[in-house]
């Protein structure tokens, strides 16, 4: 556990009344993928939104590379090397793509991504830079935000709901440039409702069932119903190995 | 050649009018502040330079050096402080009843500290001079200076906005103040840039103001409404669309006080509800969402 990249240790995290993260506690090795899955409400966005800093814990502990970060404010978690590729995307509309790759590097660190790097990972990008990122599609503006995030060389990176409401051929497409990142020493934390995706590219996963913990483990010594039970909450039918 | 004139008029009028409006628009476009004391504002900028700029024996027209760089600090401090704390309630009401109290506020004590009297800053003759090709036309110097300092200062703000790093930031804070803090932007230090710059260009416009008429400490509220004018008929978020705001709005009033004197601002009234009424979110809007 020492060894932990980012360690997040009994984490809860309320909606005013609500809690919606209870006491959740997990560790990134260095260049690991590890995916939070879960159903819709589950806490994974909000857990995500607590890492950055963006919703302050109720309590818990995030450390960064050994360091305590829970009270540091979100622009200089970013500086520490966390990073955050929001649901929705979050991409600033009247910014051209270039622009928003820019800003990106307000707060970067020394690093292998820069906007040359980005373009080469993303080759329909230079010729469209000028273009404004309203105009884009959902699967172009998705690499944008991921790009937006790259370029301040994250030490993890945090990526939620990459898939949500774009094709399957995108999603493919998205997740293809994983590979390429882990072998920049990023270390990859992943938010993601499609359980079949998650398990593909993570190394480990951890499911949240209503905020809490109900699984973690490495996807292949999970059965499926085992990850049924806790992402639904019920068990169904007899167990079957996971499909890889 | 009187309408010609009229129109003439109506545009130099309308570059005051911009000038007064760009920095509302700005605050409006980019934290969502109505600032109700926008008018107010730059009445006190009038009577900053009627009190201060003599001290510096520098010319009256030479003021804006003196006044801006005190409203551009005053403006940083005023968001990071009071704006500020009002805009982290969250509620649209909270900031707009805080500058209705700060407009009340600054009104009455104008005019305890002043009196009721109407004021003027000296420029010696330049308020008389004008350029008179002919009997009919006639270009007073300085409103056609306040036309194209208007035009400079919106265009450099367009440059600024477009072009700079800063730039990139407060239209970044603009579109989405979350994202803009995950991608590591302090927004309340974005926002207090850009409230000096709406209250650098606040200034300019007050200083305009005493120069070309009178100002008291009761002249800020019919500029404000001017300035809104302005700012919805150009289109919120659009400066060019503020500059041709100002001047469709002067150009109606100078038409409507040719036909009668009493119809110079129930005309541009009239433009003003035109333009709602066709298109409600103004000439050229430019808001897109992602």
């Amino acid at each position: 556990m020492t060894d932990a990249l980012l360690e997040v240790a009994e984490l809860t995290v309320h909606h005013g009344q609500l809690c919606a993260v209870d006491r959740v506690s997990f560790a990134l090795e260095p260049g690991e993928t590890y995916a939070i899955i879960g159903a819709n409400g589950a806490g994974k966005s909000t857990l995500m939104r607590s890492i950055v800093g963006i919703h302050p814990p109720t309590s818990g502990r995030i450390v960064l590379a050994g360091e305590d970060v829970t009270a540091v404010p979100t622009v200089e978690r970013l500086a520490r090397g966390l990073a955050l590729v929001p649901e929705g995307r979050r991409l600033f509309p009247s910014l051209s793509v270039e622009e928003n790759l820019k800003v990106g590097t307000l707060r970067a660190r020394p690093g292998p991504f820069d906007l040359q790097r980005v373009y080469e990972l993303f080759p329909w990008m230079p010729e469209r830079r000028k273009q404004r990122a309203a105009r884009l599609s959902g699967g172009e503006q998705q690499a944008v935000a991921i790009g937006r995030a790259l370029v301040a060389n994250p030490r993890v990176l945090l990526l939620d709901e990459l898939s949500l409401g774009l094709a399957p051929v995108v999603v493919q497409r998205i997740y293809g440039i994983l590979p390429e990142l882990l072998a920049n020493s990023v270390t990859i934390l992943l938010v993601e409702q499609d359980v079949s995706q998650a398990m593909r590219v993570a190394g480990r996963v951890h499911c949240l069932l209503e905020g809490k913990t109900t699984l973690e483990g490495r996807p292949a010594e999970l059965e499926r119903a085992d990850i049924e039970a806790a992402y639904f909450g019920v068990r169904p039918g007899p167990a079957e190995p996971v499909s890889q | 050649m009187t309408w010609f004139n009229a129109i003439l008029q109506g545009i130099l009028l309308g570059g005051f009018y911009a000038l007064f409006a760009c920095g509302l628009s700005l605050l409006f476009g980019v934290m969502g502040i109505i600032n109700l004391a926008h008018g107010d504002f730059a009445v006190i900028a009038g009577y900053v330079a009627v009190v201060l700029v003599p001290s510096t024996h520098l010319p009256m027209v030479l003021g804006f050096l003196v006044v801006v760089p005190i409203f551009a600090l005053g403006g940083y401090i005023l968001q990071r402080t009071l704006f500020q704390s009002a805009l982290n309630r969250g509620d649209p009401l909270t900031i707009l009843l805080v500058t209705f109290g700060l407009s009340i506020i600054t009104e009455n004590s104008l005019l305890q500290a002043f009196s009721a009297n109407g004021q003027s800053i000296n420029i010696g003759s330049l308020i008389a001079d004008s350029i008179n090709p002919n009997n009919v036309i006639s270009i007073s110097d300085i409103s056609l200076v306040v036309l194209i300092v208007a035009v400079v200062v919106l265009g450099t703000l367009q440059l600024v906005l477009s072009r700079t790093s800063i730039g990139r930031m407060i239209r970044a804070v603009a579109d989405d103040r979350e994202a803009a803090e995950l991608v590591g932007i302090n927004h309340r230090h974005v926002f207090g840039i850009a409230a000096a710059i709406a209250l650098a260009t606040v200034a300019l416009a007050g200083l305009a103001s005493g120069m070309i008429t009178e100002f008291a400490p009761s002249t800020g509220t019919s500029n404000l409404l001017f300035a809104f004018e302005a700012v919805v008929i150009g289109g919120i978020g659009s400066l060019w669309g503020t500059l041709v705001g100002g001047i469709v709005l002067g150009v109606a009033q100078q038409i409507g006080a040719q036909i009668n004197p009493a119809y110079q601002i129930l005309a541009g009234h009239v433009v003003f509800l035109a333009v709602l009424a066709v298109r409600s979110r103004g000439l050229f809007a430019v808001r897109e969402a992602a």
